[in-house]
């Protein structure tokens, strides 16, 4: 139990008349890749997003090590420390339309971690690298495939060197050999110590790659 | 069913052949106010004045019912010409043009041109060439404004050109002028009913008030001069001039020398170059295409300023819509409403005249202000909706990369809106430079404005016109096909 990264304790949450959490708890340990199983709307996003603070909840405790989110708003210096701890990789990607894909990677360490324009171009390069896309640094979002933008995307949240990674669906859009890409990538980010948790409906990624599986149903850990 | 049986009445009446006219249309501004033509103040629904006296002669001698055709002071000749009446009168000015375009009446009054300054400066301007270097303001297209851009030439004399009679006097007592030179009658006019304005004895040049009538009205115009014959022997023009408090030595001069047969110049003193009208149309072109080309450069000097500021304020507007506190964003969407639910000639003049007894803008800065001030409204919606078209998703991920609020809108929100809306502005900047022609109202004069000066001295619209149109293309032109590139790098793509 000491060594978890994330701590939820009895998360709710209510939209109106509708329950979307009642009652989530759950531990993620350090240096696992655990994957949130649930079916369509079942919370896994939610939840996801309660702990990178981009959602509010009625009541209950996030703990991400030592910083602990309530139901209200977290004061900006609890944002920023946050930030450092947690990267997101939205379903989607989200990825910046305007910038090529190595100023989105290189755009957060230079604004938000002040490191220089060139120490963040090196490292961005190096993780576009280690996903197999660095030959792309120059593409436009629009410009890349579905399996390339999410490589850009998981770089530019790595790329301020958060301890957990979050991603959202990661396999939604893959078909079977990408996905076992993916699988050997979120491995090896695990065997450098980076603690992953991923939201997922996909039953087989799951079995095949997390080393923690939490079911969600009715806005519930069972 | 009244519409059909007026229709029905009007075929009827209008199939019977050789009917002699019932009325006789006169078009007139009351903008111009007493002695000429202005509402009663006793009843406002009826028209008083010299020149609705001299419409009433008319009618009474030509066995008609006299009927008013409001027309704005600058448009009558055109009006007139294009039989929106069948005569001109409010105090319109016989000029050369005149007499070279239209049908003008025999002159009924001869008026003086004369300079009104502040009391203190009595001694100081006296004559034109007192006037070296200063402001000197008058009516746009008449005989007075003729005369000081011939005396900016030879006096540096800064010629300010106004569409209406009031706002002269007016800039006069506030110090925005140094001196108005208007015909006597406006002239004393105002001195009554306005403290520290003198009007100098000593008179520029004199001219005459004439009616107007179309060229091909001829006899129509010979029928009114034997009526003005008669109502200068029968003492019919003194009886309403005594009434009005304009009459004086000059006139009984003027109708001897009219009565006698003999010519009347249209004006006399004004020294210098020809009239325009007198010029060959090549002639006439060379000689205001400087003046044409200065007013361009006006005018997109104008545009671009104002544009400027209007995308700075928009910017700042827009983001207090999406960013700002609620009632920060009650008070920019009364702005916004404001200004968009409010034509822009009342703001000009509410900048440039109503805030005078507080702050006295210069005309031109005035112009920018107003112009600014209204197309920031415009921008800032453009700006808002290009900011709220930028996906939640992409601020979210900039959010959970630890950038602030600030870093979101200036590093990833603000640039993808810009792109956005950068087509839109290029549209608005287009027109923006058109609208730039409402601004000539408070004196700046720019294109529109001084091609309408030159329309009325040549007495045509069509080369001044062309002119102009080919000018605002030049400007235009570019801007749009700038747009439309903008429009084809930056528009979505298909992923």
């Amino acid at each position: 139990m000491n060594d978890s990264v994330v701590r939820v304790r009895d998360l709710r949450l209510r939209r109106g008349e509708r329950t979307i959490l009642a009652g989530v708890s759950f531990d993620v340990v350090r240096g696992g890749l655990v994957a949130l199983m649930g079916p369509s709307g079942s919370g896994k996003t939610t939840i996801l997003r309660a702990i990178a603070a981009l959602e509010r909840f009625d009541a209950g405790t996030i703990t991400i090590e030592s910083l602990t989110l309530t139901g209200g708003i977290p004061s900006p210096a609890l944002l920023k420390q946050l930030r450092r701890h947690v990267g997101l990789v939205f379903q989607f990607h989200h990825l910046f339309e305007h910038l090529p894909a190595l100023k989105n990677v290189t755009l957060a360490p230079v604004h938000a971690g002040g490191m220089s324009v060139a120490d963040a171009e090196r490292r961005a390069r190096d993780l576009l690298a280690a996903l197999g896309v660095e030959h792309r640094e120059h593409a436009l979002p629009r410009e890349l495939s579905g399996g390339e933008a999410q490589r850009v995307a998981i770089a530019r949240a790595l790329a301020v060197d958060p301890p957990l990674l979050m991603m959202d669906e990661p396999t939604a859009s893959l078909d079977p050999a990408r996905r076992s890409e993916l699988g050997e990538l979120l491995r090896g980010l695990v065997k450098q110590g980076r603690t992953i948790l991923v939201s997922t409906h996909d039953d087989e990624f799951a079995r095949e790659w997390a080393t923690q599986v939490l079911r969600v149903s009715g806005g519930r850990v069972i | 069913m009244l519409a059909a049986a007026g229709v029905l009445a009007a075929a009827a009446v209008s199939a019977r052949p050789a009917d002699p006219p019932r009325e006789i249309r006169w078009a007139g501004d009351p903008e111009g106010g007493a002695p000429y033509v202005e509402a009663d103040p006793a009843d406002p629904g009826r028209l008083v004045g010299f020149d609705v006296e001299i419409a009433d002669l008319i009618a009474r001698g030509l066995k008609r019912t006299p009927r008013f055709v409001l027309i704005t002071f600058s448009s009558i000749d055109q009006s007139v010409a294009r039989g929106d009446a069948e005569i001109g009168l409010s105090g319109i000015e016989d000029t050369t043009a005149r007499r070279t375009t239209m049908a003008p009446t025999i002159p009924y009054y001869e008026f003086r041109e004369v300079l009104t300054v502040r009391t203190a400066d009595t001694a100081r301007y006296r004559t034109l060439a007192d006037l070296a270097g200063r402001r000197v303001g008058t009516l746009g297209g008449t005989i007075a404004y003729e005369i000081l851009v011939r005396a900016q030439k030879d006096h540096r004399i800064q010629p300010v050109s106004y569409d209406d009679d009031v706002h002269p006097f007016s800039d006069l007592s506030l110090g925005r002028l140094d001196a108005v030179l208007l015909d006597n009658v406006l002239a004393e006019r105002r001195r009554r009913s306005m403290t520290g304005l003198v009007v100098q004895q000593e008179s520029i040049a004199v001219g005459h008030y004439v009616g107007i009538l179309d060229q091909r009205n001829a006899p129509l115009r010979d029928a009114i001069d034997d009526i003005f014959r008669r109502a200068m022997r029968d003492g019919t023009f003194e009886r309403i001039f005594r009434k009005w408090n304009v009459w004086n030595d000059d006139q009984p001069a003027l109708y001897s020398r009219l009565l006698a047969g003999e010519p009347v110049p249209p004006v006399v003193g004004m020294v210098g170059a020809a009239d325009v009208a007198t010029l060959s149309r090549w002639q006439a072109t060379r000689l205001y295409v400087p003046g044409l080309l200065t007013a361009a450069v006006v005018t997109i000097v104008l545009s671009c300023l104002s544009m400027t500021l209007a995308v700075g304020l928009g910017v700042l507007i827009a983001s207090g819509r999406v960013y700002g506190t609620g009632l920060l964003r009650a008070a920019l969407t009364s702005y916004v409403e404001l200004m968009r639910g409010t034509p822009i000639l009342l703001q000009l003049f509410v900048i440039y005249y109503g805030l005078a007894a507080a702050i006295r803008l210069p005309a031109f800065l005035a112009a920018l202000l107003g112009l600014a001030l209204n197309y920031a409204a415009y921008e800032s919606e453009i700006y808002r909706g290009a900011l709220e078209a930028v996906p939640v998703g992409q601020l979210e991920a900039a959010r959970t990369l630890g950038l602030t609020e600030r870093q979101v809108l200036t590093l990833v929100r603000g640039p993808q809106a810009f792109r956005l809306a950068l087509a839109p502005m290029t549209n608005d900047f287009v027109a923006l430079l058109k609208d730039s022609s409402l601004v000539s109202v408070l004196t700046v004069m720019e294109l529109t404005k001084q091609t309408q000066i030159f329309a009325t001295n040549l007495g045509s619209w069509v080369i001044p016109g062309t002119l102009c149109a080919a000018l605002y293309l030049a400007m235009s032109l570019p801007l749009a096909a700038f747009a439309r590139r903008l429009e084809q790098r930056w528009k979505p793509q298909p992923r």
